[in-house]
């Protein structure tokens, strides 16, 4: 990010113009990774909290903490897959190859939008609603917490994908913009990970 | 011939050991004891007490002997000593505290489990004995879904608190019920409900506590115990009281506007008058209080 | 978002002159000051509401406010000074005033981030102060216990959360920024061990904001899932579980001790040197100590639970995690001490506002130990005695710390001196009056008088009337600080780059500093305690702890 650290200095002297003028080295990603870090310990604090109501808080007669496994582990594949196409998109953008970057960016969204859309349909068909019982809270305040971070994720990679057409701001030069929702997107991913694996296979 | 320094640092040091002992031992800072477990927990209060005012006088007294004797004199304007820091000294002053709170804890502990804050609350023998705890578990589960996948013969599980210490015979249950703003005794060996705790001297006394509606805690300060009442959670606090007379029971925990008022006494009297106040009280008293006469030692 | 530097804004949007104060300012030095006045006009409005609490306690019965507003209060007092006043000071203010300077760097690492931070600030407290006015406030105390929040009227403990939302988002973009710039700003040429003792207790507090905010921000929200759509996580009347909400409160709210002392730490180690003369002694064990703080103070939360029904093995556990951080703490006092011992101590304000702060934290320090042990605690635990112990950190410890910084740092905020008189009379009221107000609340949690109460015991009146002369007494000793800081501001005796002759990087610039914080280039400090004389006579190496205790080499 030296190009922005002082508008006003020349190229060939912009290191050590960097250093004396208050611009420093990007690190927009390093303050990202703190910053989900924090937001990982939220979910933390969610997974402790579940974990805990159901070691000790027996549920209501009739209530079960058996899930319906096939839709959740089709998005849990949609989004292992997404990353994957993230990365690809990630690859290609460094390479400079913009075309198959905005195509595997594109991909990535839809994976997500439909990762959404799976979630939409469990919600529909599940037999508890929010109040029910403290694991229908629970899991709905979870999954809804993780859904937001998804919906928030696919906005990124679609405004990714705008910034990424010809003369937008996300280039192999400067890839920031991508670089910051392809890391946020692998966290999501991850969340997802042990969140399923607590919440549908525990 | 000036003094040696090592020989002045020993002096103030013993001076400073034996004025901590003495606070510690002679100033009494606490109410009453007026249960079994008092004195244990005043004697680790004392020792507290005592190596607190150590380390706190030492210090005070490090602070003002250094504000007093490195004061800039006016003109002066050199610097100190250059020490930037010393391995022994700093090797020494890990250490020692390391083995004072060390010597603390286990202490602590020890004093913990004289006043049976170790022994297990459930699956204990005492627990079986008393049906006591079915029946307020059933009024605890009625206002909320009733946990039916739970094994139905196992004893109702309490939350915690202080249990019973072992092979303690002729316990006296109370249940206690906390709500805004009020603490209700019930004595189901004889039906008894009262407003307010009356025990027999002696005699140890297991409380079954349950919440109606916010958390509150029981509090004797002259018992020197304290517990949560949580609802939705029972638990259960254990004691003996020692010494016949009127205390006060507070509610520790913000429980809404009235948390300042809700307050309630509890009197320990002498077996017989405890006696003669079942009877008072019991609809089925003639029974009751034969057995309930006993106390143990 | 792009990598901003105050140059580029200098030139174009930036206001100048006083104006800047008041605007979404990127320079860290205005972000610090506006957190500095932001948090002494809260402490203001807390210490107000401090004294409804005091006037109301100095009669056994309830007779002052109404019950509901006894409790709406003191939730504010304990929310105010803790997220508005004390959290925002010691890591806003002085962090963002400091921080890039000890670093050598032009601002913080993100100073968008950083404005944005601020910039929560006055929204959630005005919203948390309004909220008494316009729907009533919370009453269910600064911990939110449920069921208490949740059946107390909704709307001011949704407000609340709110409110306390935004200051904990606040913190942790903080927490970011320091971590970001402490790791990763650092001038080429300087070290992690040549930082000024600040970065470090900085480091260490924003690993902890950045670790234990976010479970309180997440506990919150499930608090207002209770309230607002009636789930039962924490409502048993739901089937839900008060206790979790006590372990995932307390697992911010024990680090956010640290969070609000860690940083007071590091400022004191900062002023001690320079008024005593002498190099900081022992800089890596301080070091060192300050990330045991940080590890241990991660895992020791439910001290605060020992009567909420947790099981025997935990409260064993948490007492000796929590009684084995009395060592980390302990190594700082006594390296504080061995720098007083044998320097030149200038015995001013902000001298004279560290020592004590070393007096009450220690006597804080030893009752924290003494409830670390459950039978201990289970006896005074949400009484008095807690109060007590509690304000002799938080207020003994850190309020003094930030007195002191004022007193050490005004001539660089402003360029112009205190008056020493007053600020000596500022610290003998606030010192009397401190120690008058909160020592006896020792005395009266350990015979009964629990905390959180409108009425009380008729016995325990006298006390509490002393205590409360305490406070009125600390009231008073405010009038002379104010005074002083707003006179001195225009009138103050001209300080000079370097009126205290210090040798950390913000000196070394003039008073107030330019934007850029150096003309030139950052100078590079790689020994910010190096005072002292004759390091011939005596060489680190040469000194045994029998030479310095017997005092060989002193003249």
């Amino acid at each position: 990010m030296t190009s922005l650290a002082t508008s006003s200095s020349a190229t060939a002297a912009e290191a050590t113009a960097a250093e004396d003028h208050g611009g420093h080295a990007d690190l927009r990603l390093f303050g990202l990774a703190t910053f989900l870090v924090a937001d990982g310990m939220t979910f933390a604090g969610f997974f402790a909290a579940y974990l805990t109501f159901r070691a000790v808080n027996p549920l209501p007669a009739g209530s079960t903490y058996e899930l319906e496994l096939l839709l959740p582990s089709i998005n849990t594949m949609l989004l292992l897959v997404s990353s994957y196409t993230f990365h690809r998109s990630g690859r290609n953008l460094l390479l400079g190859r913009m075309g198959p970057c905005r195509n595997w960016l594109l991909l990535t969204a839809a994976l997500g939008a439909a990762f959404l859309a799976g979630q939409m349909v469990e919600y529909f068909s599940l037999p508890f609603g929010l109040t029910d019982n403290l694991f229908a809270s629970t899991f709905y305040a979870l999954t809804g917490f993780h859904g937001l971070h998804v919906t928030l994720g696919v906005i990124c990679i679609l405004l990714v994908w705008v910034q990424t057409r010809n003369g937008g701001r996300v280039t192999s030069a400067d890839p920031f913009g991508l670089e910051a929702a392809e890391l946020y997107w692998h966290f999501v991913d991850g969340i997802w990970v042990v969140l399923y694996g607590i919440l549908y296979l525990l | 011939m000036p003094i040696p320094s090592s020989l002045v640092t020993l002096l103030v040091g013993m001076a400073l050991v034996l004025s901590g002992l003495w606070v510690g031992y002679n100033v009494n800072l606490l109410p009453l004891d007026a249960s079994a477990n008092a004195p244990v927990y005043d004697s680790l209060f004392r020792v507290l007490f005592s190596i607190g005012t150590i380390l706190f006088l030492g210090i005070v007294g490090l602070v003002v002997f250094s504000l007093i004797r490195f004061r800039r004199r006016s003109g002066d304007h050199t610097d100190g000593l250059a020490i930037e820091g010393n391995l022994l000294l700093e090797i020494v002053w890990t250490a020692i505290p390391a083995i004072v709170v060390l010597f603390v804890g286990i202490y602590s502990y020890d004093i913990y489990e004289r006043m049976g804050g170790m022994s297990s609350l459930n699956d204990h023998s005492a627990m079986h004995r008393m049906p006591a705890m079915e029946t307020m578990e059933a009024s605890v589960t009625t206002a909320e879904p009733a946990p039916e996948g739970m094994a139905p013969v196992k004893a109702p599980r309490v939350w915690g608190g202080i249990g019973t210490t072992a092979g303690e015979a002729n316990v006296l249950p109370v249940e206690v019920t906390a709500m805004q703003f009020a603490f209700i005794f019930h004595y189901p060996e004889g039906d008894i409900t009262s407003g307010e705790l009356h025990v027999p001297n002696g005699r140890p006394v297991e409380l079954r506590m349950k919440a109606n509606d916010v958390i509150h805690a029981f509090w004797v300060p002259q018992f020197r115990l304290k517990q949560d009442v949580i609802p939705g959670q029972p638990t259960v606090l254990t004691f003996t009281p020692t010494k016949a007379g009127s205390y006060p029971i507070i509610c520790a925990e913000l429980c809404g506007p009235y948390h300042g008022g809700m307050r309630s006494t509890v009197v320990v009297h002498e077996p017989d008058a405890y006696d003669a106040w079942l009877q008072k009280n019991s609809p089925v008293a003639a029974t009751v209080a034969s057995a309930a006469g006993t106390p143990t030692a | 978002m792009t990598v901003a530097s105050p140059n580029d804004f200098q030139e174009s949007l930036q206001p100048q002159g006083w104006l800047r104060y008041f605007s979404f300012s990127l320079d860290h030095k205005v972000i610090g000051l506006q957190y500095l006045v932001t948090g002494f006009l809260f402490y203001f409005i807390g210490g107000a509401l401090a004294g409804v609490i005091r006037a109301e306690l100095t009669s056994p019965i309830s007779d002052f406010v109404s019950r509901e507003t006894y409790n709406e209060v003191l939730t504010l007092h304990g929310t105010v000074m803790i997220f508005l006043w004390i959290v925002p000071v010691v890591n806003g203010a002085f962090g963002n005033y400091l921080i890039p300077f000890y670093v050598g760097a032009r601002d913080m690492a993100f100073p968008r981030l950083n404005a944005v931070a601020f910039w929560m600030i006055p929204p959630a407290g005005i919203l948390l102060i309004g909220s008494y006015f316009i729907t009533g406030a919370a009453q269910s105390g600064w911990t939110a216990y449920p069921p208490l929040s949740i059946t107390t009227p909704a709307l001011g403990q949704v407000v609340w959360i709110v409110s306390v939302l935004l200051l904990g988002g606040s913190s942790i973009f903080g927490g970011i920024n320091f971590i970001a710039t402490v790791l990763k700003l650092r001038r080429p040429g300087l070290k992690l061990m040549q930082l000024p003792m600040y970065c470090w207790a900085m480091l260490g507090t924003s690993i902890l904001v950045v670790l234990s905010t976010p479970v309180l921000a997440g506990t919150l929200l499930l608090l207002s899932f209770d309230i607002v759509a009636h789930t039962g996580f924490f409502n048993p009347a739901l089937g839900g579980n008060v206790v979790v909400y006590q372990h995932l409160f307390w697992f911010y709210s024990h680090p956010a001790v640290y969070i609000m002392v860690l940083p007071a730490f590091g400022l004191v180690s900062e002023i001690l040197p320079i008024h005593a003369r002498k190099p900081l002694f022992g800089y890596t064990t301080m070091v060192y100590s300050i990330l045991a703080i940080v590890v241990l103070g991660l895992v020791v939360w439910a001290h605060h639970m020992f009567t909420s029904g947790t099981p025997p093995w935990m409260r064993l556990f948490f007492t000796i995690a929590t009684s084995f951080i009395a060592v980390p703490t302990g190594i700082k006092f006594f390296n504080w001490l061995a720098t007083l011992w044998g320097g030149k101590l200038a015995l001013n304000s902000a001298m004279l506002f560290s020592c004590a702060f070393i007096v009450n934290f220690v006597f804080g320090g030893i009752t924290g130990v003494a409830l670390a042990q459950v039978p201990f605690d289970i006896h005074v635990h949400d009484t008095y005695f807690v109060v007590g112990h509690f304000h002799y950190i938080v207020y003994g410890g850190t309020v003094f710390v930030i007195f002191a910084s004022v007193y050490h740092w005004y001539p660089k905020f402003t360029g112009r001196m205190l008056n020493e008189d007053l600020g000596r009379l500022h610290f003998l009221l606030t010192f009397i009056g401190f120690n008058l107000c909160f020592a006896p609340q020792h005395w009266l949690g350990l015979n009964g008088m629990p905390r959180r109460v409108a009425e009380y015991d008729p016995s325990f009146t006298t006390l509490n009337q002393i205590s409360s002369v305490g406070a009125l007494l600390m009231a008073v000793s405010s009038l002379p600080f104010l005074y002083n800081v707003i006179v001195s501001a225009f009138r103050g005796q001209v300080a000079g780059d370097n009126p205290w002759n210090a040798l950390t990087p913000e000196w070394l610039t003039s008073s107030p500093p330019p934007v850029e914080n150096w003309i030139g280039e950052a100078p590079l400090v790689q020994h910010p305690y190096g005072y002292g004389v004759d390091e011939d006579s005596l060489s680190v190496q040469a000194a045994t702890g029998r030479d310095l205790w017997s005092g060989a080499g002193r003249r």
